[in-house]
Order: C-alpha cells, then structure tokens, then sequence
C-alpha cells in the first residue's frame, strides 16, 4: 500500500480512472432513467456502483505488476530465501490491498456524494460497503497475485486487464438486468457473477437495505477470494519450486 | 545526419517495404492482431447488445435502428484507434532500436511516416471487414445507400490517419511505448465525449456543452447520417477531418524530423 501511494502515478488509475468513467458514463446515460422500469431517478446513484469495481481491476493490474516486476528484479527470489513464512510473502500484499480498498471506497462514496449519488442505505451502509469495497480489492488483488506468480512478467499481467474489463462490459453494469432486453446479453449478464457484485453496491445505494443484492454481493466477492487465494497457493508453490 | 536525394520511387519503395514487415508481423502476431478484433466486437455487443432498451428513451429517433447507431461508433472508434496502436508499433520500433536503423537506411526517411500509415490503414480494412459482417448478422440495418456507405468507409479511413497522425507524431518525439498512455488517453477521451450512447439533443448538462464543440460529435453524427441515409453534418465532418490530418501531418513530419536530430 505504501509502495502505491508513494507512486501518485500508480493511485491514477485505481482511483481517479473510474471516476473519469464514471463522469463520462453517468452523463452519457442519463436519459436511460427514463425508461420505464428503471429503478431510479438518479444514473449516478446506479452507475457508482461500477466505479468500487473498476477499482479493484485496477488493483489487480497494479498489484500483479507490482509483484511481477519483484520476480524480474529477482527480489522475490531473494525474499523467499529468508525465514520468512512463505505465505507472508504475499498476505502483507494483501492485506496492502484490501487496505487501498478502503481508501478507494471511501474516495469513490465522498466524490459520489459531490457528484449527487444518494446512498440509501444511509451510514451503515457506508460501513458495508468499506467492507465489501476491501474484500472486492483483496479478490482481484490475489487473482493479480496468482497471474503475476503464474507468469513472473508485468508486461502479461497488464495484459490480462482488458480480459477482465470484459466481464463488466458483459454484466449489468450499464442498465439494470431487466431492462437487459437482447436476449443473448441478458443470459451472459445472467451468468457473470460480476453483475451480482455490481448490483450488492448498487443495492444500498438505489434501494437501501435489500438482503438479496447483498448477500449476492458478498457470495460472489467471498467466492472471488477464495478462488484468488487457491489460486495465488497453487502458483506459489510452483514458482517456489522453479526458483 | 541527411537522408540520400529522396525521390518519389525512393518514398514509395521505403513506405512498401515498411509496411509489408510491419503487417507481416502483425498478422503472425497472435498478441497484437487478436485483440485488434476482439475489442471492437466487445465494445459492439456491450453497446449494441447490452443497452439496446435505449432505442425506446422518449425522444431518440434514428431510423436504422439502435445496433447500427452503436456500430458507427464502433466503426470510428476502431478506425481511430487502428492509427493509435501504429503509433505504438512505431513507438516500439524505435525502442528495439530497428526504426534507428531504418532511419539510416531509408532513402526518404518520409517513406517511413507514409510505410506506417499504409499499416494504419491495412489494419483498419482488416478490422471493419469483421466488425461489419457480425453487426449484421447481429441484424443491423442499413438504411443509406451504396454512395453513403462509401462516404462512412471514406470517413472511417480518414479518421485512421488522424488517429495514426497523432500517435506517429509522439512516437516520433519520445520514441519509446511508455509514450502509450500520451497516444491513447486524449482520443479515448474526446471519442468518449461525444454523444455514445443516445444522440447530441438526449445528453444533458456539462457533457452536451462538451460534445456540442468536440469534433468526434460531428464524425459519429455524419456516420450515423450516412448509414441511416438521413445525412447530417456530413461536409462539417469531412471538412474537419481533412483539417485534422493535415494539421498533424505537420506535427508527424516535425516530429520524424525531431527523430533525425536525436540521432
């Protein structure tokens, strides 16, 4: 996390590139409020929702580069030389992230407030969505890990990014599933678990308390992590046993 | 450091000899030409497929229908950034230190300039060859006619240059790819500050007074015009473009020039 702030460069892009989409996107849709069926008045109140989550792409890219670029320099390497516990070697990564994934919540919450997003679900939900904004960072950020551990090169890590803007771009993340109306999009946004967690932010901001967007939210970004953090002790060990 | 007397056979036989290696290159290149194809695609069915309910917002009337209006911005946006992404070949060219080495070979250095910009150019025919066909099998509709779809390949070609125009022109003052962000991000921009999703009259606020004077409103405006068949600001658009080109023909050749004087 240090290494991140110290490096305004690097807090570009995990912070103020998806407010810039955002700007750019809530503007432009705009006029999707008035479609019928819509479940707000406010696009930004819905569309913020997206920016928690470009966040932790960026997280990811930026922490997998980060670790990569520890691989090249061989520093890694000279790390797991020391009696260090192997896997402290990446839960201090880690917890760095999910700790910029407060920062960045708290960022995107008090500029929403600027730009006219109302958070429904008033200040508890605020505290929900520290935590959900953290486990959401810490999931990308060990999938990063696990790429930058799989493949030792930034340069292909960067190259995952768009893979992975991908499943925003095929979500729910611009209009609401049900206004989803080519058939094909709607299956694909149907299956993409990041459209549940887009829509557990989006939920205490458009309706306040909704248990179901929630507790949907929390299951794909707890599964997210899971699936990061086997991910990241399955390349781990591999990479250990190369070097 | 001056280039032997150029002659028109010597431009031309650089520009060809340039452009047959770097498209070589691109199209064995599984990293570069793939995701060259799969990007407009993906912004076709996010934009197209995914927010197709825009078409009914009160007030949007376009007469070919909600896919083709996405697919001009897709068309300008590849188009625009199949210059862009010659920019980085250029740029990285220059890093591996082989455009050093043509700079001394070249009897026209200018054939260098004009080899990349017939990739630009091959690159984008190649793209919209595959973006087309799957937007209308996707069920787009053309409602223009053959001399319109003419005139939005035409537009599309220009805005190649211009992209290409701009991207050349960095890459030959900083000749290096971390130059990237500096080619990308302004285009990316000003293409994603004019009217995407709905047309100009449907955006409100800061962004309608910011895409009243960005002149990527009045390419996407002449495209949709020609694709519907329903022109509008056609002759702003290619007047524009024109002017854009030949404005950064001047910063790319004084750019090539700043790359003959580091050496």
């Amino acid at each position: 996390m240090l290494k991140t702030l110290r490096q305004p460069f690097q807090l570009f892009p995990i912070i103020f590139f998806p407010l810039i989409l955002l700007a750019v996107n809530a503007s432009g849709l705009r006029a999707a409020t008035r479609l019928p069926g819509f479940p707000t008045h406010s696009y930004i109140s819905f569309s913020i929702a997206v920016a928690f989550i470009q966040g932790g792409m960026f997280s990811l890219i930026n922490t997998g580069t980060n670790l990569a670029e520890d691989i090249e320099s061989g520093f890694f390497n000279r790390l797991a030389l020391t009696p260090l516990r192997r896997v402290s070697l990446i839960a201090g990564l880690l917890v760095g992230v999910a700790a910029l994934g407060v920062l960045q919540s708290g960022v995107y919450m008090l500029l929403g407030v600027v730009a006219g997003a109302h958070l429904h679900a008033g200040v508890g939900g605020a505290l929900v969505i520290f935590v959900l904004g953290a486990l959401t960072a810490l999931a990308f950020g060990a999938l990063g890990c696990a790429a930058a551990l799989r493949t030792g090169s930034g340069e292909a890590v960067q190259g995952m990014f768009p893979l992975f803007f991908v499943f925003i771009f095929l979500s729910s993340s611009n209009l609401p599933r049900n206004l989803l109306r080519t058939g094909w999009f709607h299956t694909i946004a149907t299956w993409n678990p990041i459209s549940y967690l887009i829509e557990g932010f989006r939920g205490l901001y458009i309706y306040g308390w909704d248990t179901t967007t929630l507790w949907r939210g929390f299951a794909v970004a707890i599964g997210l992590t899971l699936v990061g953090l086997l991910a990241v002790m399955a390349t781990m060990r591999s990479r250990l046993q190369r070097t | 450091m001056s280039a032997a007397a150029p002659t028109g056979g010597g431009l031309w036989r650089v520009a060809g000899t340039i452009a047959w290696r770097s498209l070589h290159t691109y199209v064995r290149r599984a990293d570069l030409f793939v995701p060259s194809l799969v990007f407009p695609l993906i912004f076709l069915a996010s934009f197209a497929g995914g927010l197709s309910a825009l078409g009914s917002v009160p007030g949007f009337h376009f007469p070919a229908g909600y896919t083709a209006f996405q697919f001009v911005f897709v068309l300008c946006q590849s188009a625009m950034f199949s210059g862009l992404f010659t920019g980085f070949s250029l740029a990285f060219d220059f890093e591996s230190g082989f455009a050093r080495r043509l700079m001394l070979a070249a009897e026209d250095r200018r054939g260098i300039a004009l080899g990349y910009a017939l990739v630009a150019l091959t690159r984008a025919a190649i793209t919209f060859a595959v973006v087309t066909p799957v937007a209308l099998v996707a069920g787009m509709r053309i409602t223009g006619d053959g001399v319109d779809i003419v005139g939005l390949y035409g537009l599309a070609a220009l805005l190649v240059l211009l992209g290409y125009g701009w991207a050349a022109g960095v890459a030959f003052r900083f000749r290096s790819i971390q130059a990237g962000p500096l080619m990308q991000t302004p285009v990316f921009l000003i293409l994603f500050l004019a009217p995407v999703y709905v047309p100009l009259g449907l955006l409100k606020g800061w962004i309608h007074a910011v895409a009243s004077v960005n002149p990527a409103t009045a390419f996407l405006d002449a495209g949709r015009g020609l694709i519907s068949g329903a022109h509008n600001h056609t002759a702003l658009a290619f007047v524009c473009a024109i002017a854009l080109i030949l404005l950064f023909s001047v910063w790319l050749l004084r750019g090539l020039r700043a790359a003959e004087g580091a050496g």
